[in-house]
């Protein structure tokens, strides 16, 4: 885009008599400055390249040889359903499994939420309510995720403890986690949620009202299908930073692998466990040490096959107006 | 919404519309329906807006509040007026007869007794010689609505102790280094460690991530490798914070120890790679894509005109980015920028994996020390289960709320300046 602007100079060869007796040369210069300045912004472009090599790199070298150690078989890691470092069982369900808890109890609360305030905010909240609200779900978004575990730890749990009694719900547990993980991914759904419905043309709703449709049959049937791949696309983002989050699990949902499907047991998810085990003074090339590094790389994984699957959603099935 | 299946028009079929009573019902039903709905779209927003306040209100709930203060010494003994009425000599001569052996050693070690001011004399005395401690804790609701139960509780547990008001957040905690005995702990240590880790973080990130917005909107062509450059940091965005702490454990931490722990500056570095530049350099990897993304925003709305016309004039390149392009897309950048530096004050769990110290009572001295962080230590007095650590963790929280805060408010104040001076 820029190029396009040298163009007129670079063809001119005309040699113009300047008021002296000098002839003043419009032929284009070379500018070693120009290429050294272009070549220092490439490199810090490429530095994303290597961050991303680098991440994969590591996981991958640490797993091998983690998979490489007597104690570990990549089948065993892949069906197993202990993980107990001491006694050489390294199987990922338990931690898998309650990651997977935490972050449906954390999509329950968060989808309807934020698909609900988000369709407020875009279709029927006034200007001025709207800055008010917005502003606060933003804020929301903002607060750092430590905070929330001590939400989670210092409110939301006894709370649980109070209503379900005190011999259900352990003092760390992993609705509690949940819970609290929904709160902290409603800001993220409901506000990419409300550009994907603001995206959409007005000229449909006019249209939807024209036939008679009221506020929220022109809401329910003509925007959310028409901004769906955005919704969609919102909803596994969201699924993504649930999976990846781990402060609120390390601080509330427990320490310890445990496989269970009771969401008032402590147990311990991928990303606590990482967390608790490097939260100690961990020795290189120790088993432990490895072992973190095939679970970040099923993290990784995770995350990204659902980073590339929103991705696509948003591209393959976007309707486009105008 | 209730759409009734289309019927061809032949003149036999003909399907009326509802009419006269129908029709009005209809309509009442129709719009029943909306109103429920709305407001069941409003009280989510409503759900989200009391979650904030009840965090809030959990934090505030906690970071004041009743103390039940116990001293195992009478001050009266000690002296006849006030311990804070006296001079500095007479705070001296007490701290000097009343505390012996190893402690008066390491204290004379830290800093010579006699040099110190009256402050500090005046909190060694109530540490070591009137050893006051807080040997309950109440939250600020029981002190507002229930102060009655907490006076029976007390009288009955502590008969000696007397019941104080207690602000967790205050000038001392924010001064005092790290302590093992809560009432007496401080944050000092953590909130340097997390300027320090801010300012160095920083200065490599803004640079770097400017950089790669200005090389990918005004340079680079639609070809391969830039395609990839921009698809690579739009999946970066979305990688976990933690598995950005594991490169910067297996990279920096492990890898590069001998630059990471200043070893090759001489003896007397950081005896390992758990530092602060190991810190600001994950920090800086995990905000560069915010970074980029959001600088990135603010160049491709600097409108193209202004370009021709430097061009037209005969500028370079170069000289059109940087006498134009950034000038007017500073604002945007600087927000940005601010966005991803609170991110950075806030991340926890790469810190953790990198290894930031828990317990740490030096401040940091340059970039290759060994560091605490603000919520690193929050998180550490969290997940103990005394009451009281959870009283200074909530201290802890408001702190760095006020700091995202400024920091927010100085972001929107930038914004405010720049935009009108252009």
């Amino acid at each position: 885009m820029a190029n396009q602007a040298r163009v007129g100079v670079e063809g001119s060869s005309t040699v113009l008599s300047g008021v002296g007796s000098e002839t003043l040369n419009l032929r284009k210069r070379s500018r070693p400055g120009e290429k050294f300045i272009q070549g220092t912004l490439f490199i810090c472009g490429i530095i994303s390249i290597f961050t991303t090599m680098g991440i994969v790199y590591v996981l991958f070298t640490e797993s091998w040889r983690f998979f490489g150690s007597p104690e570990v078989s990549i089948s065993e890691f892949l069906t197993s359903t202990t993980w107990q470092p001491r006694v050489g069982e390294f199987g990922i369900w338990p931690l898998l499994n309650s990651t997977l808890i935490t972050s449906f109890i954390a999509m329950v609360v968060a989808t309807p939420l934020g698909l609900g305030s988000a369709i407020y905010l875009s279709e029927y909240a006034t200007p001025r309510i709207r800055s008010i609200l917005k502003p606060i779900l933003e804020v929301l978004a903002g607060i750092p995720t430590v905070v929330y575990g001590y939400f989670a730890i210092s409110f939301m749990t006894p709370l649980l403890r109070l209503i379900f009694g005190t011999s259900t719900v352990q003092i760390y547990n992993m609705a509690s986690a949940g819970l609290v993980m929904g709160i902290m991914v409603l800001p993220l759904i409901s506000s990419m949620t409300e550009d994907a419905l603001s995206a959409v043309p007005r000229s449909l709703r006019e249209g939807a009202y024209g036939l008679g449709a009221t506020r929220l049959e022109t809401a329910l049937n003509i925007v959310v299908p028409s901004a769906l791949s955005g919704i969609i696309a919102a909803f596994i983002i969201g699924i993504s930073r649930a999976v990846g989050e781990t402060m609120i699990v390390a601080i509330a949902a427990g320490a310890g692998p445990r496989f269970t499907f009771n969401p008032f047991e402590a147990a311990e998810t991928m990303t606590g466990h990482i967390a608790r085990i490097s939260s100690g003074d961990l020795g290189f090339d120790t088993i432990d040490y490895n072992s973190i590094f095939a679970i970040g790389l099923t993290l990784f994984i995770m995350t990204l096959v659902l980073n590339i699957l929103s991705g696509y959603v948003v591209r393959r099935f976007r309707e486009v107006y105008e | 919404m209730s759409a009734e299946p289309i019927q061809p028009l032949t003149p036999g079929s003909v399907r009326r519309l509802p009419q006269g009573e129908d029709f009005r019902r209809n309509i009442a039903r129709r719009r029943f329906i909306g109103r429920i709905w709305r407001y069941l779209f409003f009280s989510s927003l409503i759900i989200g807006v009391i979650a904030l306040v009840t965090l809030l209100g959990t934090i505030v709930n906690r970071s004041f509040g009743t103390v039940a203060v116990q001293e195992r010494v009478n001050p009266a003994t000690l002296a006849d007026r006030p311990l804070e009425d006296l001079s500095q000599e007479e705070l001296l001569a007490i701290a000097q007869a009343n505390i012996s052996g190893n402690v008066r050693r390491r204290l004379d070690r830290e800093e010579p007794l006699a040099e110190r001011n009256e402050a500090e004399l005046l909190r060694i005395i109530e540490e070591f010689v009137l050893q006051r401690e807080v040997v309950n804790s109440w939250p600020l609701s029981e002190t507002l609505f229930n102060y009655r139960h907490i006076e029976e509780q007390a009288a009955e547990e502590f008969p000696n102790a007397r019941l104080e008001f207690r602000s967790w957040v205050s000038w001392d905690f924010i001064v005092r280094p790290m302590s093992r005995t809560p009432a007496l702990a401080g944050i000092r240590t953590a909130l340097l460690g997390s300027i320090w880790m801010i300012v160095i973080t920083m200065l490599l990130a803004f640079p770097i991530g400017v950089g790669a917005a200005i090389y990918l909107e005004e340079y680079a062509r639609d070809n391969l490798i830039n395609r990839i450059i921009q698809t690579n940091i739009n999946n970066l965005a979305g990688v976990p914070s933690i598995i950005y702490g594991m490169l910067g454990l297996a990279i920096f931490v492990r890898g590069l120890e001998y630059f990471t722990s200043g070893q090759f500056l001489g003896p007397g570095g950081a005896p390992n790679g758990r530092t602060l530049i190991s810190a600001a350099l994950t920090m800086a990897l995990l905000i560069l894509p915010l970074i980029i993304i959001n600088a990135q925003e603010s160049i491709r709305a600097v409108p193209n005109s202004l370009r021709q016309a430097s061009y037209g004039l005969g500028a370079t390149q170069w000289q059109t980015i940087w006498n134009h392009v950034l000038p007017v897309a500073l604002p945007g950048i600087l927000t940005g920028t601010i966005l991803g530096m609170s991110r950075a004050v806030g991340e926890t769990a790469p810190l953790i994996v990198i290894g930031a110290a828990t317990y740490i009572v030096t401040d940091p001295s340059g970039p290759f020390s060994s560091f605490t962080a603000l919520p690193i230590q929050i998180y550490n007095w969290t997940s103990r289960p005394q009451d009281q650590f959870r009283d200074i963790a909530g201290a802890g929280i408001v702190v760095l709320l006020i700091l995202l805060l400024s920091l927010n408010a100085a972001a929107i104040l930038l914004r405010n300046r720049f935009r009108r001076s252009i």
